[in-house]
């Protein structure tokens, strides 16, 4: 028997780490037991256990400035390299990404205070094991756990999906995230099974020791193609993605607000931990950096090209945080402290900004009942603060500064132009133009009434007829929610402005990155490494200016989108030639489950190949 | 025969995935997900496998020094069960709802959500 070691470790510290994983889940069976109690209770309950998450985030994340947090379940510390118990390591990254998820989760228990009447305790009940899901995946340091937490998270989300089961895209749009998720988890778990079978460790930190300076031979490869396609379909990644664009069409606003702003980042955040901590010493950064960079090419290619074509508002947003998924995998793919701590912000950016957009887009659906953007238009003329909010976070969404998109777009274009690809900066302005661009032409139409009317018909599409959040209308934006769309917009400003804020992102990232402090501090109890080089994390010139030129030309966009009828007869030739491929392009998003998991099996086959082939 | 269980385990998962590919039904879908997950199980308990090995309990009679088969893969197969029965009890209750709404289980029919 393993005897149990003398407390070595920071104890107030690590005692928080579990602390922020049980307090939502003992809230959430208080909320289901209690189901009597009345509605201003559950949710002020349900407010207040989120922001005590956040809360013990932000202490989590104060004591890691200088030097990790290991917390040992049970107090089962390894002995002689060897451990059968699991642990939770809190560096500042997930901590602050921890943070992240219990401040959206707030936000949307607050916007949904009067949401859902008929529907009981046990939406907020779900949503609390929501967030402890994913607290537990960011705080794992541990394979399996990170598999058990990812379908935790995986199976409420699921089941959020399809809150309002009387709708009729709602219960599809569940079964295919159900589904092709649930098929992603068997995936990592197999991977996980393979990789104990070479080292018989299921700890981040035990694996990355027993597989350093190994040959990367068919077994690693194969684990790591395993698990990574696990976490990167959660993670939205293409040909993995498009179970999300049918979840987040038809959950309700407020869950994809979790979606779209911190669980789709947390998959990407799975496979960048996996790949540098365990794979770090063994798989060759080159080879890793050229297949994934390529992959979030494609990513942001495609779903920025879909984002435009959408007239289904959440649909829209939906594609457009899968293309802006593609340009983090390509900054994370550069496998520099740089990269990584440019996507970090722009994950926290952009999770405020969509998250408020969501949210706007659910005060549409609630109002007028209906999220088309072409049945709605003209229809919030009288709305205008609504509709200013709507276009400001379109144009923050394309990066304007000095909202943190902008600032954390401009480290990662120039740690992706360092890194070797020149295009870097030119598809980062592009891409999050577009998809700012898209939602600059749904606002301008919805609120404003601009361009001639749209019409047509015969394209394959997904309209906005949803059903309501909420049983009645609402006739007039209710405080609470108008606090949490303005609240989340001013968090996404405020982290560009303060420069205390968005410079510890260098510190994260050169701590995330840095695989030998992580595990010689997870299983020896080592002192924190000193980091030297942080990398630098400031607007530059080029950052105000690449994040001007996004916006302007999401404007640009904008307009070409609602005029592109009027468009002179040369234009509208180019435009007519690239309709063929469009249509082959919506025809593969065929809302078909089928077709979904023979994605999954093509992405995984192209992965393995990827990464695989130039090892041989 | 060494191998023969991870064959097993390979075969399973692609023909489960198979299996939701070509499914006409989505009961039958999220039954061969099932088939995919027990896969996995399959593949969990031959990683831990020890020919002439025995269960890993150790009481009064068995020494220590006996081999045992792992009992950390079968603790992981023992919570990837329960994992999966969740999501397939959530899973069939969504496809008896879409019935109720669409009129039809067939994947083939359910076009509400193109594009």
């Amino acid at each position: 028997m393993l005897a149990v070691a003398p407390v070595r470790f920071d104890a107030t510290a690590a005692h928080l780490l579990p602390i922020a994983i049980t307090v939502p889940i003992v809230i959430a069976c208080v909320l289901i037991a209690g189901r009597a109690m009345p509605r201003w209770t559950s949710d002020a309950l349900a407010v207040a256990a989120a922001l005590g998450v956040a809360g013990i985030d932000g202490a989590a994340l104060a004591s890691t400035t200088a030097n990790r947090v290991v917390a040992w379940a049970g107090g089962w510390q390894p002995r002689h390299g060897f451990s059968v118990g699991v642990v939770l390591v809190a560096d500042p990254l997930n901590a602050g990404l921890a943070l992240l998820t219990a401040a959206l989760m707030a936000a949307a228990l607050l916007y949904s205070w009067r949401y859902f009447e008929s529907a009981g305790a046990h939406y907020q009940a779900l949503m609390l094991l929501f967030l402890a899901g994913m607290q537990g995946f960011a705080f794992s340091g541990d394979l399996f756990d990170m598999f058990v937490f990812f379908e935790l998270m995986g199976a409420v989300a699921y089941a959020l999906t399809g809150l309002k089961i009387e709708d009729r895209t709602s219960v599809q749009g569940a079964l295919n995230f159900g589904i092709i998720n649930s098929l992603g988890a068997y995936l990592s778990l197999a991977g996980v099974a393979v990789l104990y079978s070479r080292t018989g460790q299921l700890g981040l930190a035990q694996l990355g020791h027993a597989l350093d300076h190994q040959q990367p031979d068919a077994l690693i490869v194969g684990g790591f193609v395993l698990v990574s396609c696990g976490f990167l379909v959660k993670a939205a990644v293409v040909p993995f993605h498009f179970w999300l664009a049918d979840a987040h069409a038809v959950a309700p606003s407020s869950v994809c607000v979790l979606f779209s702003g911190v669980m789709v980042e947390l998959g990407l955040y799975g496979f960048a931990r996996v790949y540098w901590i365990v794979f770090g010493g063994t798989l060759p950064g080159d080879d890793i950096r050229r297949a994934f960079v390529v992959i979030g090419l494609v990513t942001a290619v495609v779903a920025a090209t879909m984002c435009f074509c959408q007239r289904h508002v959440k649909r829209l947003l939906a594609y457009s945080t899968i293309a802006h998924v593609g340009l983090f995998l390509v900054a994370v793919a550069t496998l520099t402290a740089e990269g990584t701590a440019g996507a970090a912000l722009y994950v926290a950016g952009h999770a405020g900004v969509k998250a408020a957009l969501f949210l706007l887009a659910g005060l549409a659906l609630n109002r007028y009942g209906s999220v088309d953007e072409w049945e709605l238009y003209g229809r919030g003329k009288d709305d205008r603060l609504t509709g200013v909010l709507f276009l400001l976070a379109g144009l923050a969404l394309a990066g304007l500064p000095p909202f943190a998109t902008a600032i954390g777009k401009g480290v990662a274009e120039e740690a992706v132009a360092k890194a070797g690809y020149p295009w870097g900066p030119a598809l980062f302005v592009i891409v999050s133009a577009v998809t700012g661009g898209a939602v600059i032409r749904a606002g301008l139409r919805i609120y404003f009434a601009a361009g001639p009317r749209p019409h047509g018909q015969g394209q394959p599409a997904t309209r906005g007829d949803e059903e309501r959040d909420v049983s009645t209308t609402i006739p007039r934006h209710p405080p609470t929610m108008m606090l949490a769309i303005v609240g989340l917009l001013a968090g996404s400003f405020v982290l560009g402005v303060v420069p205390r804020w968005y410079s510890a992102f260098g510190n994260a990232a050169q701590r995330f990155v840095d695989r030998n402090g992580y595990i010689a501090q997870t299983l020896t109890a080592a002192p924190a490494t000193v980091v030297h080089h942080l990398p630098d994390v400031s607007w530059t010139a080029s950052s105000v200016v690449l994040g001007t030129v996004s916006a302007l030309l999401a404007v640009v966009f904008a307009f070409a989108g609602l005029y592109h009828e009027r468009a002179p007869q040369p234009v509208a030739l180019v435009g007519r030639a690239f309709g063929p491929p469009l249509r082959v392009l919506r025809g593969v998003h065929s809302g078909h489950i089928g077709d979904y998991a023979a994605w999954v099996l093509v992405g995984l086959a192209g992965i393995g190949a990827l990464v695989g082939l130039p090892l041989r | 025969m060494t191998y023969y269980a991870y064959f097993v385990a390979g075969w399973l998962l692609l023909v489960g995935v198979y299996g939701i590919v070509r499914s006409r039904d989505l009961v039958h879908a999220v039954v061969s997900l099932s088939v995919c997950q027990s896969g996995t199980y399959v593949l969990l308990l031959s990683v831990g496998y020890q020919k002439g090995a025995v269960a890993p309990v150790f009481g009064s009679t068995l020494p220590t020094s006996t081999p045992v088969v792992d009992p950390v893969v079968q603790a992981m197969t023992l919570t990837d069960i329960v994992v999966g029965a969740t999501v397939t009890a959530l899973l069939l209750a969504i496809a008896v709802q879409i019935a109720k709404r669409h009129g039809t289980v067939d994947p083939d029919e359910l076009v509400s959500l193109e594009g």
